[in-house]
């Protein structure tokens, strides 16, 4: 009904020319003062009901999910922009507030420095993490600037999701909260100070040169911004879990959130939705990432740091001025930014969507190893070969597309594996020591699987991805070797 | 009027790397008979100050869908958009909602 309302609205505006307002309307909550900014469609606020607005819709938030605990460590995933600065000064503010009030959680920040994929020059990057440094000591909690390159030295135990811990003395959310209001534990600012901590930022020039590589060997821009994705996230993973952070806390605003639910249906990553877009993500097992900022539009994040003063840097990314088809990616946020200057509603109907989007578990997930979840995005395999699925047609599409070159090459590898080329089927390189394209395939879900398709030479991948990739084939080829000596569930009550 | 009219042009959001990587401009547009509305502006930044890629800040005859503009420190929604008129020490600021640029 809402819904009908609102199209009716936006169609309404779209019609008529819009009336030239009147100087000075006022704020629609004070009735008092000065409106200086629209929300939504016809919501003017004033500036002091926009700051209150603004921060209970992050109070709100976080109160209505209630998936932070008191003292609970949360890193912070600041890339600079203004999103995640917003989310950062509301994280200050919140922490600030008197009790019973305050937020009760011990925040950390992380940042990464990708510059070595985007073709950032060094000066650039020192520039920026400068600044970033500035404006992360001023908040007083321990930050890590982290650059990508770093990813060449994580352990493949990033792959594996954690086991959250089932400690039957868990309290509930209620009662954690009751407790800690009795126990009244006061976070004192010398705690958190002298745990400042920096992880260095001397990268070997091997490091640079292999991430260089790696970028350089993905052919399309869809293919590089997803793997840029997966690896940011590994490595605020592997921070959060040295460090003894048990959530993450995104700043993906509302506008953001319905252009990547759009092109997340558009790379294949349908069956992960959910967790993608939702406001907790719990894929990884003992570090859950949540989503606070998900209730802002854009528009409302910007004209909070602007007229807040929150101090953000603007980093330039991988599609930075680049056309509108360069990416899957930019091609949907253009989309949905047209659309939603004409239609006002587009983003919010999205948005309320993507809520009611949930997985569907299937009973027997309890028992599922770590081999049936995607290699890369961790999230459940859905590649399973129905003979009537869509998956199983677009397979045999693509056998039936491609030209059969018998090409059983495998005494000569060397002919075909130059360095850093790729041969064109991948099936004459099967060495032992590399996974293939055939190889790694079994073990990704279908995005992964057409991002790993764009690569022209896998092994420029980092080296725990392709050992983790090796330790699950070994696996998986033994368990084929031992199944007739394994007892099946279902033989029990047989003889 | 015809009194050339001063004012304080900011970028952000990574609308700068339009403009040079310049943050904060001031400008003097030249006197005219009409006085100046948002639109002439719109196409005045477009033939003096833009450096390159116009489709990146302007769509037609406005700005391009995910650039914000405030004037005076309030959205131009309130202030009739396109069809607002400039006045002298008028401090327009224009953000990037959007991932390029």
């Amino acid at each position: 009904m809402c819904q009908v309302e609102e199209d009716y609205n936006g169609l309404e505006r779209n019609q008529e020319k819009i009336p030239v307002p009147t100087f000075n309307r006022k704020c629609v909550k004070c009735k008092e003062g000065t409106a200086v900014l629209i929300i939504r469609v016809n919501d003017a606020f004033c500036r002091s009901c926009f700051k209150e607005y603004f921060i209970h819709k992050f109070r709100a938030m976080l109160g209505k999910n209630r998936v932070i605990f008191p003292q609970e460590k949360v890193l912070l995933a600041v890339s600079g922009g203004a999103a995640s600065c917003s989310m950062l000064s509301q994280v200050q503010e919140g922490l600030s507030r008197e009790a019973p009030k305050k937020l009760r959680f011990v925040p950390g920040i992380i940042h990464i420095d990708d510059g070595g994929a985007c073709g950032r020059s060094a000066d650039e990057r020192q520039r920026s993490n400068a600044l970033l440094k500035s404006i992360f000591t001023d908040t007083g909690f321990p930050y890590f600037i982290v650059s990508l390159e770093q990813v060449f030295s994580l352990p493949s135990s990033v792959l594996v999701p954690g086991t959250s811990d089932p400690d039957p003395s868990n309290p509930g959310y209620k009662q954690a909260v009751d407790q800690y209001i009795k126990e009244k534990q006061t976070l004192t600012e010398e705690n958190v100070a002298s745990a400042v901590a920096q992880l260095s930022l001397e990268d070997s020039p091997e490091h640079k040169l292999a991430l260089e590589r790696l970028f350089s060997s993905l052919k399309t821009l869809t293919a590089k911004e997803d793997m840029l994705q997966t690896l940011r996230l590994h490595l605020i993973l592997h921070i959060a879990r040295e460090n003894g952070y048990s959530k993450v806390m995104m700043g993906d605003s509302c506008s953001r959130l319905a252009v990547k639910l759009l092109s997340n249906i558009a790379l294949g990553r349908g069956a992960a939705l959910a967790s993608d877009t939702g406001f907790s993500d719990a894929r990884y097992g003992d570090v859950v990432i949540v989503r606070p900022m998900r209730d802002y539009s854009s528009k409302e994040i910007a004209f909070y740091s602007r007229m807040f003063n929150v101090p953000s840097v603007f980093i330039s990314g991988l599609d930075t001025k680049t056309q509108d088809k360069a990416s899957i990616q930019r091609l949907t946020e253009s989309f949905v930014t047209n659309l939603q200057s004409d239609f006002p509603s587009t983003v919010s109907t999205i948005y309320r969507t993507s809520e009611k989007l949930h997985t569907v578990i299937p009973p027997q997930s309890q028992t599922t190893e770590p081999a049936s979840k995607c290699l890369l995005c961790l999230c459940t395999l859905d590649t399973k070969e129905d003979k009537a699925s869509a998956f199983h047609a677009t397979l045999v599409s693509e056998q039936l597309s491609q030209f059969k070159r018998q090409d059983p090459s495998v005494d000569a590898p060397e002919q075909c594996c130059t360095e850093g080329q790729g041969c064109g089927s991948g099936d004459c390189c099967s060495s032992n020591r590399l996974p293939s394209h055939q190889d790694l395939k079994t073990l990704l879900c279908y995005s992964c699987r057409l991002t790993i398709k764009d690569m022209v030479a896998t092994n420029t991948l980092p080296p725990y991805i392709t050992t983790e990739a090796e330790k699950r084939q070994k696996r998986s080829r033994m368990k084929m070797e031992i199944s007739e000596y394994l007892l099946e569930d279902d033989e029990e009550d047989g003889d | 009027m015809a009194a050339p009219l001063g004012l304080h042009l900011e970028f952000g959001g990574g609308a700068e790397l339009l403009f040079d990587g310049v943050k904060n401009h001031h400008v003097t547009l030249p006197g005219q008979s009409d006085p100046w509305d948002m639109k002439q502006l719109l196409t005045w930044i477009r033939g003096n100050m833009l450096k390159e890629r116009p489709e990146l800040f302007m769509q037609g005859d406005t700005v391009r869908p995910g650039i914000l503009v405030l004037i005076n420190d309030a959205d131009w929604e309130l202030m009739g958009e396109l069809e607002y008129q400039l006045q002298d020490q008028d401090n327009v600021v224009f953000i990037s909602t959007l991932h390029g640029g």
